[in-house]
């Protein structure tokens, strides 16, 4: 569920419009799901609104929804509240969600809190004045084998720790942005010292095999 | 050991290509039309001799679960894969979902005519986004190759496959909150009877399988049941993706045989503990909600189903959580305890007040800032919630805490004098 709570005020946009590219988007999402059904379609509307307003969700684009799916205001406002994912009041460009469950915690996620919050010298669910960067803590992300792990907008940073965080956050602020997985280059969850199996695996005309 | 030709996921780690090219040279979507000329029946009957059991974390019989859904249904039938990986501890549904996504695919549509379904919809956590993003390539792949839709892999039987994303809910990895989720509300679990194979998603027959149970469904039919029952022991046979984090010298996903000692598990394949074996305080061995095990428990015992319930723990989602003496285990089970809290739905009373009051005691506990008669209040509550809710959620934030008080329950004491000592120190 959402726990972020702030006590601003958010300055809500008066109306809310899909852009013709989300709208059809929009609409091949609820023609997946059965005739009668397209109140399943409320979590891809809901994302859709989110990216198209710079990954947060006003209450106009959660009612426009509402009226498309033919739902109760309510109901959507109920779905948009329950999920963590939903933000409800702006966010930084660069959004960092911390893992801090206890796989990550064990692989030193402090130091990787500790880090962020002395680079960009603010507190968990703070923004930087500049709109950057905002910092969030979130439960297991489920990479824990990659622990300790950040989530920033769609991508995740693995095998993290304090001077890797702030160098993250250097590239990003810079514009850059780096490619996403394991920071150390490890292969995916595969041992740091090289796989322990799957040596002798023979695979017939397999275009990337070694 | 598991040898090499005995594994499932070849491309656990993404070695190779995860496109259709590659997965067809791995040995995926070979001859499947001929596995589904055999019929609904023969594709149950294989998956029960097979042995496997949901690998999701319950370990319920596959085969069986299959054969629950009607025979005859005027209504459509569906299966739907939870993709909704978030026990924490466990992250082998995100490596079988970007690297062998065409294992999910094949499997979906095999276990699809063992149940009579007409379609799959896969219920991705939505913290997966590039993930998401591959799986709906190879569907796509597989729909332009002829695999699935109309008339699967020139079977005559049509098969739709449906990507759905989540947005970050704990609980939708419970089956009916799942269906909840998917038909557009909160994931609220609901109340059982009826079973989702009754009464599942838009009110019609369904099945919830995990990925990885789904996923190795095709390899099972194409080897041969007696060869998946021929891996592990009695009632807990075949292999499975092991996540081994925490403070190992080299955390990995592995795939191995059920019934590896834990020991081998973690010195073959993660490096062994940090320190050394001796250095081993305790492991969670099937993701956060099962109950912790003291490092004698961990010296002998094996990682399957029953040897790991004989411990009064589990196998779970099979996430092995190690932690080395550095470790302050009162703080590891408060932070779960935290996770719990912030994962409740709501709904039952019990876990909505149970899992924050746990919480909050927990992280007095921390501290030392209690009575020692409180670890048996907490112990008492942690009975009162277990089993008093609609779901599971409710049990797994009271057994990490009573695992941790079964094995470390003089630490806990200890803490409680030491912060007593301090004060009386203070005040003088």
């Amino acid at each position: 569920m959402s726990g972020e709570t702030n006590e601003t005020p958010v300055l809500q946009p008066e109306s809310f419009a899909f852009t013709p590219e989300n709208l059809a988007k929009a609409k091949a999402h609820i023609a997946k799901y059965p005739p009668g059904r397209q109140a399943s379609a409320v979590l891809p509307l809901l994302d859709l609104a989110q990216r198209q307003c710079g990954n947060w969700l006003p209450r106009a684009a959660m009612d426009v929804v509402a009226e498309m799916l033919e739902m109760a205001p309510i109901r959507v406002y109920e779905v948009a509240t329950f999920y963590s994912m939903f933000n409800l009041r702006p966010v930084g460009r660069h959004y960092f969600q911390i893992c801090t469950t206890t796989p990550c915690w064990l692989r030193g996620s402090d130091e990787v809190v500790a880090a962020c919050r002395k680079k960009l010298g603010i507190e968990i669910g703070e923004t930087t004045a500049d709109g950057q960067f905002t910092l969030t803590e979130v439960e297991c992300l489920g990479a824990c084998v990659n622990a300790p792990i950040i989530q920033v907008n769609d991508d995740f940073y693995e095998d993290l720790d304090g001077p890797a965080t702030e160098a993250l956050i250097d590239e990003l602020a810079r514009g850059e942005v780096p490619p996403p997985g394991s920071v150390i280059k490890r292969q995916g969850s595969a041992p740091v010292t090289g796989p322990t199996t799957l040596h002798g695996v023979k695979l017939a005309g397999d275009p990337n095999a070694a | 050991m598991l040898r090499d030709e005995d594994r499932i996921f070849t491309n656990l780690y993404g070695q190779h290509d995860w496109r259709l090219a590659g997965a067809r040279a791995r040995g995926d979507w070979d001859g499947t039309k001929a596995l589904i000329a055999k019929g609904r029946d023969w594709i149950v009957d294989e998956v029960k001799k097979s042995g496997l059991r949901g690998r999701g974390g319950a370990g319920f019989p596959t085969g069986l679960k299959w054969s629950f859904m009607p025979k005859q249904s005027d209504r459509p039938c569906y299966l739907v894969v939870n993709a909704d990986e978030s026990e924490p501890g466990t992250c082998k549904d995100r490596d079988i979902i970007r690297n062998d996504p065409h294992k999910l695919i094949e499997g979906c549509l095999l276990a699809g005519v063992g149940m009579g379904a007409q379609a799959a919809f896969i219920y991705i956590r939505g913290e997966f986004y590039n993930e998401a993003l591959r799986l709906q390539a190879a569907i796509d792949e597989a729909y332009a190759a002829g695999l699935i839709g109309k008339n699967a892999c020139g079977s005559g039987y049509d098969f739709e496959i449906i990507l759905h994303r989540g947005a970050g809910a704990y609980i939708c990895g419970e089956e009916t909150a799942l269906l909840e989720s998917l038909e557009g509300r909160k994931g609220q679990p609901r109340l059982k009877p009826p079973f989702p194979a009754a009464v599942g998603l838009y009110g019609c027959p369904s099945t919830v399988n995990n990925v990885e149970t789904i996923a190795v469904a095709p390899t099972i039919l194409r080897r041969g049941a007696a060869w998946f029952a021929g891996i592990g022991r009695p009632k807990n046979e075949g292999t499975k993706v092991f996540c081994i984090s925490g403070h190992i010298n080299a955390p990995c996903n592995v795939e191995e045989a059920m019934g590896i000692p834990l020991r081998e598990l973690i010195e073959r394949h993660a490096g062994g503990v940090r320190g050394g074996w001796d250095n081993l305080l305790a492991v969670i061995p099937g993701g956060s909600s099962v109950p912790v095990i003291p490092k004698s428990v961990c010296d002998t015992v094996l990682m399957d189903f029953d040897a790991l319930r004989d411990v009064k723990s589990g196998l779970g989602t099979a996430a092995v959580i190690v932690m080395d003496k550095s470790t302050d285990i009162v703080k590891a089970i408060a932070r779960l305890s935290k996770f719990y809290k912030h994962e409740s739905c709501g709904q039952c009373t019990p876990c909505r007040e149970g899992t924050g009051w746990m919480w909050r005691v927990m992280e007095r506990m921390v501290k030392g800032e209690a009575e020692v008669a409180e670890i048996d209040m907490l112990l008492d509550v942690s009975y009162e919630i277990e089993g008093h809710t609609i779901c599971a959620l409710g049990d797994a934030a009271a057994w990490p805490i009573q695992g941790l008080i079964r094995h470390f329950r003089p630490e806990m004491e200890a803490r409680i004098r030491q912060y007593r000592e301090a004060a009386a120190r203070r005040a003088a």
